[in-house]
């Protein structure tokens, strides 16, 4: 089986989180980590594999060139071979660019299965895959906290707003994970001397048949028009040293919480 | 403002986060509504009282599940007949999914998690909490057709006067859209306690480690008198019950105390329980976002802090 993982490489969580006044969007000029959620992928793209007896596994992202040692994670965690698709007029691109870019990598690719983590660690609530499914052409299942994969079916267990839903569908499929789909592994020290020498490959914009206006923020409908005064909180009080258990108690007592 | 919204249901009632934004959508302009399943016609008259000039139903078995990819074909063939320069829908599991395909499929512009939608002039703005809802950013469209998806719990259904129609639609239905089914809907994961009710809850999340983990929370609710809560990534686990769980697609609870332990803060997750009186949250990542939104927060591993916190409440119940 070939199983085709969606990831994206985002800022280091500890990072302070910005929006640029200029751009008006995240600010990304730090260091770029594996989007934690895609982990999860990564990992249940590597549990499909040995589960179907072998296969093979390669990530696939859209992103700058800082975002190969992202990708060079996903290899020492166990993926086969890697896929970046980098270019200049990339920046800007909303999910409507983003999907046309992947749909032609994995086009390239033309896997059994994609998977796509829940959501970048950024953003809020995504909702790539179903965009990338309608390009594909292909069945989408979302928010799958466990798949099954059999006789060319992917069975998903998912929650929505009313329960948990069990939905099949043939292969190929696009499935987003949930991050309770798995317990991912850590890159053992074998897995990230191996890394090093698995494919990793560059794609242009030409080379996907692509042209610079259909990406980008000429091939995005979204703007971002004006950004608001960040809002003033009530101003948590944060217990980093000393006894929180006491600080904790104290704050119920005037409260007349406890 | 010509506005389609599409319509949720379950169980034979309309989703009151759809009835929100049907709402929001006809105080701005002309809207319309879309309702597809089957058995489905009787609640035009519902659609219609919260704003609808028309409603369009579809009876098709092929609507029967809630699933996306047909609702994406219909709702296509009705922007380019009917010409709607956008489409509202609430920020649902089901929804968001139509939503993005929908966009592609009509190469329209698709902003999700606002909490708020207004004209200016001719042009759709929407409101977004950016960075775990601390700055506001006004996005745009550029072009037609323009795809909101509004935050849950962000508008209140309304009812209100005033005539409507209801018109039958239909769409032929393509291979892939059809390909993924319904194999058993909406199986709910075990009972458990009224959570809405309580005035206290001790949530957990995937820092308690293991199942067994939530004992601390247990004792800890139980000296409190509260009632135990979870987030979805321990209850998708398995850790805890689906019944317990608050945030988007769990329960919305506002006790006069929320204690986090070991929850991250997920917008998700926040915005089942942001209404709560006094947030308490103890986490060991000094950069979780719960401690952007809670009162007290304490840098610290829930296993010694839930533990000693129970014994000193237990203490003061105690008269010590
Ligand atoms: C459509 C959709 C709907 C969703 N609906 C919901 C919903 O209804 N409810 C919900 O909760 N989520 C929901 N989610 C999921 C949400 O996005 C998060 O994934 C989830 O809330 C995370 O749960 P968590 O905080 O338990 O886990 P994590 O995010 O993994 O956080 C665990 C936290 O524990 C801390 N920690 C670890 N060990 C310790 C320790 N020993 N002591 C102290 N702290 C520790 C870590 O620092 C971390 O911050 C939804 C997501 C989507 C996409
Ligand atoms: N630039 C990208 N390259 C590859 N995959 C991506 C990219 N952006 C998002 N994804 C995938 O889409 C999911 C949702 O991400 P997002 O839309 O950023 O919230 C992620 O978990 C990834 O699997």
């Amino acid at each position: 089986m070939k199983i085709a993982i969606c990831v994206k490489a985002v800022p280091e969580a500890a990072a302070p989180r910005r929006i640029d006044p200029q751009s008006k969007r995240l600010d990304r000029s730090g260091e770029l980590t594996l989007n934690p959620f895609d982990v999860y992928a990564v990992e249940e793209g590597l549990r499909q594999r040995h589960a179907a007896g072998g296969g093979e596994v390669v990530v696939v992202s859209m992103g700058p060139e800082r975002a190969a040692e992202a990708l060079r994670r996903a290899l020492a965690l166990g993926a086969d071979r890697a896929v970046l698709v980098s270019d200049d007029a990339l920046a800007g691109s909303d999910i409507l660019a983003t999907s046309r870019v992947l749909a032609k990598a994995l086009e390239r690719e033309q896997p059994d299965l994609i998977l796509l983590g829940q959501q970048g660690e950024e953003s809020v609530g995504a909702v790539l895959w179903a965009a990338l499914a309608e390009r594909l052409r292909l069945p989408c299942v979302s928010q799958a906290a466990e798949l099954t994969i059999a006789g060319g079916m992917a069975t998903v267990e998912r929650q929505t707003e009313f329960g948990y839903d069990t939905i099949g569908a043939p292969l190929p499929a696009v499935i987003a994970v949930s991050d309770a789909i798995n317990q991912p592994r850590y890159p053992s020290l074998k897995g990230i001397m191996a890394a090093k020498s698995k494919p990793l490959e560059r794609l242009t914009l030409a080379e996907l048949g692509l042209d610079a206006n259909e990406v980008g923020e000429a091939g995005s409908r979204t703007t971002v028009r004006a950004l608001g005064e960040p809002s003033k909180r009530g101003g948590a009080r944060i217990v980093e040293d000393g006894d929180g258990v006491r600080a904790i108690l104290d704050f119920l007592v005037e409260r007349s919480l406890v | 403002m010509k506005a389609l919204v599409f319509l949720e249901h379950h169980q034979g009632a309309l989703q009151r986060d759809s009835l929100g934004v049907l709402g929001l959508a006809a105080r701005l302009g002309a809207t319309d509504a879309v309702l597809a399943g089957e058995g489905v016609r009787d609640l035009a008259a519902e659609a219609a009282a919260h704003g609808a000039a028309t409603v369009l139903v579809t009876e098709d078995a092929a609507f029967a599940a809630p699933l996306p990819q047909p609702r994406v074909e219909l709702i296509a063939k009705l922007v380019e007949e009917c010409g709607y320069d956008s489409v509202v829908l609430a920020n649902t599991v089901l929804s968001a999914d139509v939503a993005a395909g929908l966009a592609a499929r009509l190469e329209a512009g698709l902003n999700w998690d606002l909490t708020g939608l207004r004209l200016d002039g001719d042009e759709l703005v929407g409101e977004r909490p950016a960075l775990q809802d601390s700055v506001l950013v006004d996005v745009g469209w550029s072009g037609t057709p323009r795809i909101a998806l509004i935050r849950t719990g962000s508008c209140e259904p309304k009812r209100r006067d005033g005539e409507s129609a209801v018109e039958n639609v239909a769409v032929e239905l393509p291979e892939h859209a059809l390909a993924a089914r319904m194999v058993e809907q909406a199986h709910a994961k075990a009972e458990g306690p009224k959570l809405e009710e309580a005035d206290v809850i001790v949530a957990g999340g995937r820092g308690l480690g293991t199942a067994e983990g939530f004992e601390l929370c247990e004792e800890l609710a139980a000296a409190l008198g509260g009632a135990v809560a979870a987030t979805r990534a321990v209850v998708d686990a398995g850790w805890y019950a689906y019944s317990a769980q608050v945030g988007q697609t769990g329960k919305t609870v506002a006790p006069k105390l929320y204690i986090a332990a070991g929850i991250s803060g997920a917008i998700q997750h926040k915005v089942g329980m942001q209404g709560s009186g006094t947030i308490v949250a103890i986490n060991r990542d000094r950069h979780a976002p719960i401690f952007e939104f809670c009162d007290l927060g304490v840098v610290g591993d829930v296993q010694d802090v839930l533990p000693r916190l129970t014994e000193l409440v237990r203490q003061r119940r105690n008269g010590g």
